[in-house]
């Protein structure tokens, strides 16, 4: 096991918690991206989404910020030289691929309530049932997707 | 600083915080997320440590705040309230991991990663934004 990238893992994971943890504290929400941006694009609710945009921001601005201060904070899986270009990952597939992915992961999130911040980090979180059934849900359907795609049409690639 | 200003503010620092930590962790690299989905190939557990590490953190620091009566710059803590399982919640939670499964993205990394914006990229998040047009679209029963 990459020691490294657990350990990177789960201080990034601190982070992330402490991001939902704050957001709580400061604004009584919870810190579901799929909610957060979707209700900001769908609905637009006056006096609701300035906050809202911010985040999203904020969001983008992250990655960024560890990008500018040369990745030393970031993914350092790969080799050292080749590290900024790391931090933001390539897409796994083409345009078309992913217009039927985030279609998915759109609709599903939707239909579903959450996706992995908000079922998966609050709602694990407040011992949700509705959460850990999510989250089982869509770990299993991307397992199970993974698999077929790599190890039955993919031949094990 | 007004109360609208300072929901501005803290919705930037959540959001920045949240990136950091998504960036930190390599989470926004969909080939690690496909690494810890691949558990027949060469399982890579990072994501597991992220989950984890998120869900104690909040877990904690939820019990702390929701001892007080109300958020710092809003009226009420806005929790959800619901109970039951329904098909909506597991044919879409399904839905979704199926795309994630085909992509390595979920949401927070696919806009976390606009910085490094590919066709693949946008094509991703627009079709996202369209899944969720279409999910509001589509009427709960009952």
């Amino acid at each position: 096991m990459d020691w490294n990238s657990s350990l990177q893992g789960l201080a990034g994971g601190v982070l992330i918690g402490l991001s939902a943890t704050w957001l709580m504290a400061t604004l009584g929400r919870i810190a579901g991206i799929s909610g957060i941006v979707g209700t900001l694009i769908t609905a637009r609710p006056k006096g609701d989404s300035v906050w809202r945009l911010t985040f999203v921001l904020g969001l983008i601005s992250g990655p960024i910020v560890v990008m500018l201060l040369g990745g030393g904070l970031g993914n350092v899986a790969g080799d050292a030289v080749d590290v900024t270009g790391r931090v933001i990952g390539e897409p796994a597939g083409g345009v078309a691929l992913m217009l039927l992915a985030g279609l998915l992961v759109g609709l599903g999130t939707g239909l579903g309530s959450g996706c992995t911040s908000g079922h998966g980090v609050c709602g694990l979180s407040r011992l949700s049932v509705r959460s850990m059934v999510a989250t089982v849900t869509f770990l299993v359907a991307a397992i199970v997707t993974v698999f077929v795609v790599r190890h039955v049409i993919g031949g094990g690639a | 600083m007004k109360p609208s200003t300072m929901k501005t503010v803290a919705g930037y620092i959540a959001g920045l915080i949240f990136g950091l930590g998504l960036a930190v962790s390599g989470m926004t690299d969909p080939a690690r997320v496909l690494g810890f989905l691949d558990v027949a190939g060469a399982w890579d557990p990072t994501l597991m440590f992220v989950l984890g590490g998120a869900v104690v953190t909040n877990f904690i620091g939820y019990r702390l705040v929701l001892r007080r009566p109300n958020p710092l710059f809003a009226e009420r803590f806005q929790l959800p309230t619901r109970q039951d399982l329904d098909a909506r919640l597991i044919g879409g939670s399904a839905l979704f991991g199926i795309g994630w499964g085909l992509s390595g993205y979920c949401p927070g990394p696919a806009i976390a990663s606009v910085g490094g914006l590919t066709a693949p990229l946008v094509a991703m998040l627009v079709a996202m934004m369209a899944g969720w047009f279409l999910a509001r679209a589509i009427p709960a029963r009952g």
